[in-house]
């Protein structure tokens, strides 16, 4: 059937409002890399929308790559990223593996011993207290231990171990294989997307997280990336980065630097998301199965 | 009887399990139960040198200064509307978005535009309110691109009657892209002799959004609704943390930023967890009669 000239103009106008869209969603981005590149003096003259940089300078990248801060920031998060998801990815395969077993006697109150949690929960003072007593304030374990498991992510990856036949777990305890290595060898193998997309949101989550290094950690030597962020693009903080520049160039530098910070620090997301995106759509549907 | 031998058989069988179970188990008693033993402290006159246990109690006092305090109207309110506003415009955004998707025909720019679209959701909140700071500062983007017109700088950030529209179209901005990808994946479940029956009657493809699309994403939308009605007294406490100021504190500040500062900062234990308390109830009953109602409506169920 031929579309009629309504529903022609309905495509044109809907592939409009989509460009638009891409617009608006990607221009504070370039305007952001067109600001970092800028020459200072020029780009505080600029007014408007940016095309392309205004002059061309890449002090404000040396500065941002000169401030022991970001670098720090960087390493912290690193670590942090990695460890926490780590242990993140154990114990969550852990008790998924333990609520998938067919035959648990206790299955169903352990399952609702956990939701009750999603449902119900002590809050932040509480927690915070906890955390204080245990002596792990002022600590990285602090940001990783109490959210080792995310309930949510712990039942999707259950219901993925759900889906591996009982044959292969009865034909491997025939060969004298225990629950370890079932895990380890058979059930994690056979889940590489669940997996996947549990890495990555955990990761994720780890690299973006500030709230609990900003409530948790006192030491600025710990900080993880988004808290020294916090302070250069919301407390406004630049001028450590700027040893020897004169008051008057102060101001003007120290917006350039802001943008070469949100540069450095999205650049690495932004370029991996590409590739990986398919793996967080796929954790989306996999999680509304369950809805 | 019977029961002890099913546990023994079950012990025997499943042992290696249990003893597997035991770090996760472990881990919910003590970062789960163990904040909700705390949460006792509501109700007494909580000194850290004592300890939790020795405190002494004092009933409903800290419960009585919140209701009575004159903040407490203002943090309902903030918390409601901002919630509602969110539900009002960035909850329909999404299925808008999701429906203008599945109309384009062609596959390749459908995918880019999904995939920028989904780009904002991973950004961090930081970077996010970092850019907002910036573009909408007084000599800022924003002020210089209204200023073309001749308006006078905003500096919006600072201006209270800005705070909920900034927070709730900057929330659009980031997810609704991200909030599109469910009601994506329940079209695709539709099924398609549906829209042939539809052209069939000559029906545009207009009314086939209006009449197979949408009703076929009915289901799903309700549902997600229902669950955000469940959270109608939740606001993280993060963005707003990262966006507002003493200025904007009258629209701005939420039950979980008080709780933040009234607590963490000022040492306000007891107080403070009795003010998380009381949201902590509210949104259990909230959570809850909205996962009965979406019972009722159908087979789905949250757990």
């Amino acid at each position: 059937m031929r579309p009629t000239s309504g529903e022609r103009a309905f495509g044109s106008i809907n592939t409009l409002l989509m460009i638009g869209l891409c617009v608006v969603m990607l221009y504070p981005f370039i305007y952001v890399l067109f600001a970092s590149l800028s020459d200072a003096a020029s780009f505080i003259q600029h007014r408007g929308i940016m095309l392309r940089p205004a002059g061309f300078n890449l002090d404000a990248y040396r500065a941002v790559f000169d401030n022991p801060m970001i670098a720090r920031g960087y390493r912290n998060t690193l670590l942090y990223v990695v460890l926490g998801t780590s242990i993140n990815l154990f114990m969550t395969a852990l008790g998924a593996y333990v609520l998938s077993r067919p035959n648990l006697y206790f299955k169903n109150a352990v399952m609702f011993f956990i939701v009750v949690t999603m449902v119900f929960h002590g809050g932040l003072i509480p927690t915070y207290l906890l955390v204080n007593q245990l002596g792990m304030m002022n600590s990285m374990w602090a940001l990783l231990i109490p959210t080792a498991i995310n309930t949510f992510n712990l039942i999707i990856m259950r219901t993925a171990f759900q889906g591996i036949p009982v044959s292969l777990d009865e034909s491997a305890r025939m060969d004298g294989a225990n629950d370890w290595t079932i895990l380890f060898r058979i059930v994690l193998p056979l889940s590489m997307p669940v997996v996947a997309v549990m890495i990555l949101w955990y990761a994720v989550g780890h690299w973006n997280s500030f709230f609990s290094a900003l409530v948790y950690l006192r030491d600025r030597e710990a900080y993880p990336l988004q808290l020294v962020l916090r302070e250069i693009l919301i407390a406004n903080d630049t001028d450590s980065m700027m040893t020897d520049a004169g008051a008057s160039d102060k101001y003007a530098i120290g917006e350039t630097i802001k943008y070469a910070t949100i540069i450095v620090s999205t650049l690495p997301i932004i370029c991996l998301y590409p590739f990986l995106q398919k793996y967080f759509v796929k954790g989306v549907m996999i999680g509304a199965i369950k809805e | 009887m019977q029961q002890l031998r099913t546990i023994r058989t079950d012990w025997k069988r499943n042992w290696a399990a249990y003893v597997m179970a035991l770090p996760v188990i472990a881990y919910y008693i003590l970062f789960h139960y163990g904040p909700m033993y705390g949460l006792q402290i509501a109700f007494k006159d909580f000194s850290l040198a004592k300890g939790i246990g020795a405190s002494a109690w004092i009933g409903f006092e800290h419960f009585k200064d919140f209701f009575g305090g004159i903040y407490f109207w203002r943090l309902i309110r903030n918390t409601l509307l901002l919630n509602l506003y969110e539900l009002l415009f960035g909850f329909p955004a999404a299925i808008i978005l999701a429906l203008l998707l599945n109309e384009i025909r062609a596959v390749l720019f459908k995918r880019f535009v999904q995939t920028i679209s989904y780009l904002p959701h991973f950004i961090s909140l930081v970077v996010v309110a970092g850019m907002m700071v910036d573009f909408l500062g007084r000599t800022g983007l924003v002020n210089q691109l209204i200023g073309v017109f001749g308006i006078e700088p905003i500096d919006f950030l600072k201006e209270e009657g800005w705070f909920r529209f900034l927070y709730v179209s900057s929330g659009i901005w980031q997810g609704i892209g991200w909030g599109s990808i469910i009601y994506l994946a329940a079209m695709a479940t539709i099924d398609p002799t549906l829209y042939e029956a539809a052209r069939m009657d000559g029906a545009s493809r207009w009314k086939q959004m209006l009449h197979v699309t949408l009703p076929g994403i009915a289901p799903t939308i309700v549902i997600l609704f229902i669950l955000n009605m469940g959270n109608l007294l939740t606001v993280g406490s993060e963005k707003v943390l990262l966006l507002y100021n003493p200025l904007t504190y009258e629209t701005a500040d939420v039950i979980s930023t008080y709780v933040y500062r009234k607590g963490i900062m000022e040492a306000s234990y007891d107080f403070t967890a009795a003010v998380g308390l009381f949201n902590s109830v509210v949104s259990f009953v909230l959570i809850v009669s909205a996962n009965s109602v979406i019972k009722r409506l159908s087979e789905n169920k949250l757990w």
